[in-house]
């Protein structure tokens, strides 16, 4: 064995659960790409707004089948002659394609195209016309506004900003936009129906310490693009979502809105500093993703708020920020749960907490003057 | 490729690690006088999550825990990792780990038709043990771009292709295969990992498939899901699915590439290494064995039955990033029946949701610890029986279909008797951490309910998956420390099958202790009593069941044995199989709480509080 230590105390530990990222300024980069090859319309330098197309291509529309000659009333290989539209060409939805007229017109048959398109094919074997509806474009948008810094070619640009960033801890619902609004005074409190209304539509709606069901439905109903709150209960989100999260990976949910909780289940005040960010911005335009991927290669739900407010760049590498006496953090579980403090020491010797397991720990001064003795893996660092 | 730095005869300090999907465990032995033994244990958060994303850093924390606790420094000053050989001042000889921080396995299944070959697919993916994030199929009514969208946006794991009957449908199934490759997958496991993919569709395409997708992917080939029409043969693929996921996908992480450079010993996936102990405590004890590995994200369990080795991932089983799944799969009443003391479901849920959006925390609390043992329960249990679909006999594997019984799935008799299961051993985190041993006894017999007479073991300290790795380079050390320092006895559990009503007797059970005192106990019906008999001590016993009782002879019969002891010694366990838990919530709480008194499973001060 080598030589022993005297030391009780670690002079420096690294951050064993990440905080999320609540930064004022950062230089924010998406890459966007279209699913399939198509045209890129911007260049590098250009300004784009969330909504410019950067990249687009179509793919054929739908077909319809019509039974045409069945609709007629006649034999199919009699279908070619009564067709007053011929293949390739463009059609109206409900314009008459094919008409068969009987007995000096007392009988009067028509077909008519359901859907606006192409005439792709008329068969005289099964008397059927197969109507192609319009191309469907395909588009990726810049989804933040900023500037193109790189261009792939065919497939779509990377697109950078100088933004707010602001991580949440689980999401559900893609991509969306809206301005920020507070709903909420404080983030003690509870976004509930009533603090949901019309105007609120197409918003980035901004709760406290809890969003309720009923503010859920609510918001889906007027069409507010996000709700963002510290907490939801589990039984509201199933309710909500349909179905029962096991493991997750979200992001493709159809709910009618973005949701984006910061601290976790339950009841949960929003860290105020979050809370104090987003009112800072409020009336800001922000893009806003809900997916959330918890497995090796985590993904989190972001709030992007560009702005023009000047920043410097830090330097410092965020890896390598240990945890110090000194270091503000966050306690992530209980007893102490969303408590805020500063580290006081590391001690190195395994100690016992209340479960009676051994464990290594910190003492935390929390921000009511308590020092309370925390596992190590139950904090987070306070990202300053 | 493993290369060792120094012969093993001079080595003087190992250190090896598993990085798991949660945590990542550093362990460190020295040579004592020509004798291996553990030192120390350091622990950290594995680090997959940005800004970290590189598992070498949560390697770098659990090794610089080493280094605090025994002064003894092994990383290099200039951050690069891990210097070996060990230099007179710093290092170690030898350096090796095994991995699963891939974590679960989170697949998309594609096929033609998706009431035919997709639905095929879907079932041996989740017969797996996989979650199938979406079904692609020709008929699903999306577009191509909107699947190629999806694929790219869920980050699967694997996919699973079938379509086809042999001979059949060609260029369609092709269609699919493109729109796999064009689709560029970008998987979540970082650079140097190739998706894998497994082709179960049309024998007569596979020259075509291998071309088309044999350079950009981790292509396997097995038969064919639907060889005909009426014919489902879903096996092949299953295992394929569960092989891969296994050997490839879960050991994968961010940092992978690195951590590799890192290590003497090629990197072993985590179960393989647990495997290898389980089959070691079933060699040596000669007995039909079921070993578990609790993990973060999976469930691993192995058996050796009558010679035959068996072993099953249940990858979205586990105590932090699955735990919630285990939540969705057993139900919450299934996990809240284990607890003594009135919690919410909501406020249950609630923290299970918050573990599992913070994996890595651990529980601080009495009221925390017990809720994480009762889902533990139920992580087990889960896990035996998708253990049990794997371990089955192998009889006509093709099932023929109609289009009636599309939906319905047979399942092959299992050869897993519980009677005959002569050990139980446990590791992973939970177990191996629990504060008092005779919560894992208790823990592993509530979740397996074990019947007869069972010997139990346990990991000390989470290192068997080290060990087995160790073994492969260097079979003596890993063996001393196993034996030495890895392998705890928990005891034996004496669990007489059958039912009956409270009170009834079930068993007299006569022990001849090693003091040559004779102990006599008589349970009756939802008892369970803890008779103490030190780790490394035996007994001989004659167990007398009531009527109705079986303890390995037949109902009634008496059975003679050895028991043996261990730190949590005799736990004499009348709860009856299958296990015994009144409905009704007020009755149900009172007698976990007498068993948990009669077997001093938590402080009794602080259990009081709660109650």
């Amino acid at each position: 064995m080598a030589k022993e230590t005297n030391e009780k105390v670690s002079k420096e530990a690294y951050a064993y659960t990440p905080g999320l990222k609540v930064k004022r300024a950062m230089t924010v980069s998406k890459t966007r790409r279209l699913p399939i090859l198509g045209d890129v319309y911007v260049k590098v330098g250009d300004k784009v707004s969330y909504d410019t197309i950067i990249a687009r291509t179509e793919i054929s529309g739908d077909p319809e089948i019509v039974k045409a000659s069945m609709l007629l009333g006649v034999e199919p290989e009699d279908l070619p002659r009564l067709m007053t539209k011929k293949v390739g060409d463009r059609v109206e939805e409900g314009e008459i394609i094919a008409a068969y007229n009987a007995f000096f017109g007392l009988i009067k048959k028509r077909v008519t195209s359901p859907r606006e398109g192409t005439i792709e094919s008329i068969s005289d074997v099964t008397g059927q016309v197969i109507v192609r509806g319009l191309p469907i474009p395909v588009e990726v948008d810049a989804y933040i506004p900023g500037k193109v810094v790189e261009v792939l070619p065919r497939e779509g640009a990377v697109i950078e900003t100088n933004a707010a960033f602001i991580q949440g801890i689980f999401g559900i619902g893609g991509e969306t936009h809206g301005k920020i609004k507070m709903a909420v005074d404080s983030p003690d409190d509870e976004l509930t129906a009533d603090h949901v209304t019309p105007e609120d539509k197409g918003a980035v709606l901004i709760g406290g310490s809890l969003v309720t069901m009923d503010a859920l439905r609510k918001g889906a109903e007027v069409g507010v693009s996000c709700i963002v709150a510290g907490g939801i209960r589990h039984k509201d989100l199933t309710a909500f979502m349909g179905e029962e999260i096991g493991v997750a990976i979200t992001g493709q949910e159809e709910v009618g809105l973005t949701l984006i909780i910061t601290e976790g289940f339950g009841k949960m005040r929003m860290s105020q500093r979050t809370f104090d960010l987003l009112k800072s911005f409020e009336g800001y335009l922000a893009s806003v993703n809900g997916a959330t991927q918890i497995r090796a290669g985590v993904m989190r739900p972001e709030i992007i708020i560009p702005h023009e407010e000047s920043f410097e760049q830090t330097s410092s590498d965020e890896l390598a920020a240990g945890m110090v006496p000194g270091t503000p953090v966050r306690i992530i579980r209980q007893p102490y749960f969303g408590a805020i403090g500063k580290v006081v020491s590391l001690p190195v010797e395994l100690q016992q907490v209340e479960s009676e397991s051994y464990v290594r720990v910190l003492e935390v001064e929390l921000d009511d003057g308590r020092v309370v003795t925390v596992p190590r893996a139950n904090v987070e660092i306070i990202e300053e | 490729m493993t290369t060792l730095r120094k012969p093993t005869e001079e080595m003087q300090y190992i250190l090896a690690t598993d990085v798991g999907s949660t945590t990542t465990k550093a362990r460190f032995f020295t040579n004592e006088s020509g004798e291996w033994r553990f030192v120390v244990a350091g622990e950290a958060p594995t680090t997959v999550e940005a800004p970290y994303e590189d598992v070498t850093l949560g390697v770098r924390n659990a090794v610089r825990e080493v280094e605090e606790l025994t002064g003894h420094y092994i990383l290099a000053p200039d951050g690069s990792g891990i210097v070996v050989p060990y230099d007179g001042k710093i290092g170690v000889d030898l350096y090796c780990t095994t991995s699963s921080a891939g974590g679960g396995l989170q697949m998309m299944v594609a096929g033609l038709i998706k009431t035919m070959t997709a639905e095929s697919a879907n079932r041996a993916a989740l017969g797996a043990g996989a979650i199938v994030m979406d079904v692609i199929a020709r008929d699903d009514g999306r577009q191509v771009y909107q699947k190629i969208q999806r694929i790219r946006s869920l980050r699967p794991d694997m996919i699973l292709l079938a379509g086809g009957t042999d001979g059949g449908a060609a260029a369609q199934v092709l269609e699919i295969v493109e729109l796999i490759k064009a689709a560029e997958p970008k998987p979540r496991l970082g650079i140097g990992y190739k998706l894998p993919i497994i082709y179960a569709g049309n024998k007569a395409l596979r020259p075509q498939v291998e071309k088309l997708m044999g350079e950009s992917f981790a292509l396997d080939i097995v038969e064919n899901i639907r060889p005909v029409l009426e014919v489902e043969n879903t096996e092949p693929a299953r295992r394929a699915v569960h092989e891969l996921f296994m050997e490839h996908v879960m050991s994968h992480a961010p940092g992978y590439t690195k951590l590799m450079k890192w290590t003497d010993v090629d990197i072993m996936p985590t179960p393989a290494g647990e495997g290898m102990a389980m089959q070691l405590i079933a060699d040596t004890f000669k007995k039909n064995t079921i070993g578990v590995g609790l993990g973060g994200a999976t469930t691993n369990v192995y058996s050796i039955f009558d010679g035959r080795f068996v072993r099953s991932v249940s990858a979205n089983l586990g105590m932090s990033y699955s735990v919630t799944n285990v939540m969705k799969e057993a139900g919450i009443d299934n996990i809240m029946r284990w607890l003594p003391f009135r919690l919410d479901e909501e406020d249950v849920a609630s923290r299970l949701m918050n573990k599992m959006i913070r994996p890595t925390t651990i529980p601080q609390t009495l009221e925390d610890l017990i809720v994480e043992h009762s889902v533990a329960r139920e992580a087990l249990r889960l896990g035996l029986k998708h253990h049990k679909t794997i371990a089955t006999r192998l009889k006509g594997i093709q099932i023929e279909r109609t289009i009636s019984d599309l939906f319905d799935q047979e399942m092959e008799e299992t050869y897993i008797d519980m009677m005959r299961i002569e050990i139980i051993a446990g590791t992973g985190g939970l177990l191996s951490h629990a504060p008092r041993r005779v919560q894992s006894m208790l823990i592993l017999t509530d979740g397996f309910q074990p019947e007869g007479v069972t010997w139990l073991f346990q990991d000390s300290v989470f290192m068997m998956p080290h060990l087995g790795v160790l073994s492969t380079v260097y079979r003596d050390a890993a063996w001393n420390i196993f034996d030495k320092d890895c392998l705890v006895r928990l005891g034996t559990v004496i669990a007489p099958k059958g039912t009956a009503s409270p009170g009834e007797p079930v068993m007299t059970v006569e022990l001849e202790m090693p003091d040559g005192e004779t102990v006599k106990e008589e349970i009756k019906f939802g008892e369970v009593k803890r008779i103490n008999l030190a780790e490394r001590q035996e007994a001989k016993a004659v167990i007398t069941p009531h009527k109705g009782f079986d303890v390995g002879e037949g109902p009634g019969h008496k059975v003679e044995g050895t028991l043996m002891g261990g730190v949590a010694g005799i736990m004499l366990d009348a709860r009856g199989r299958p296990l015994y838990l009144p409905e009704e919530e007020g009755a149900r709480k009172e007698l976990l709480l007498k068993w948990f008194h009669a077997l001093d499973l938590y402080p009794e001060d602080k259990l009081k509080e709660l109650v």
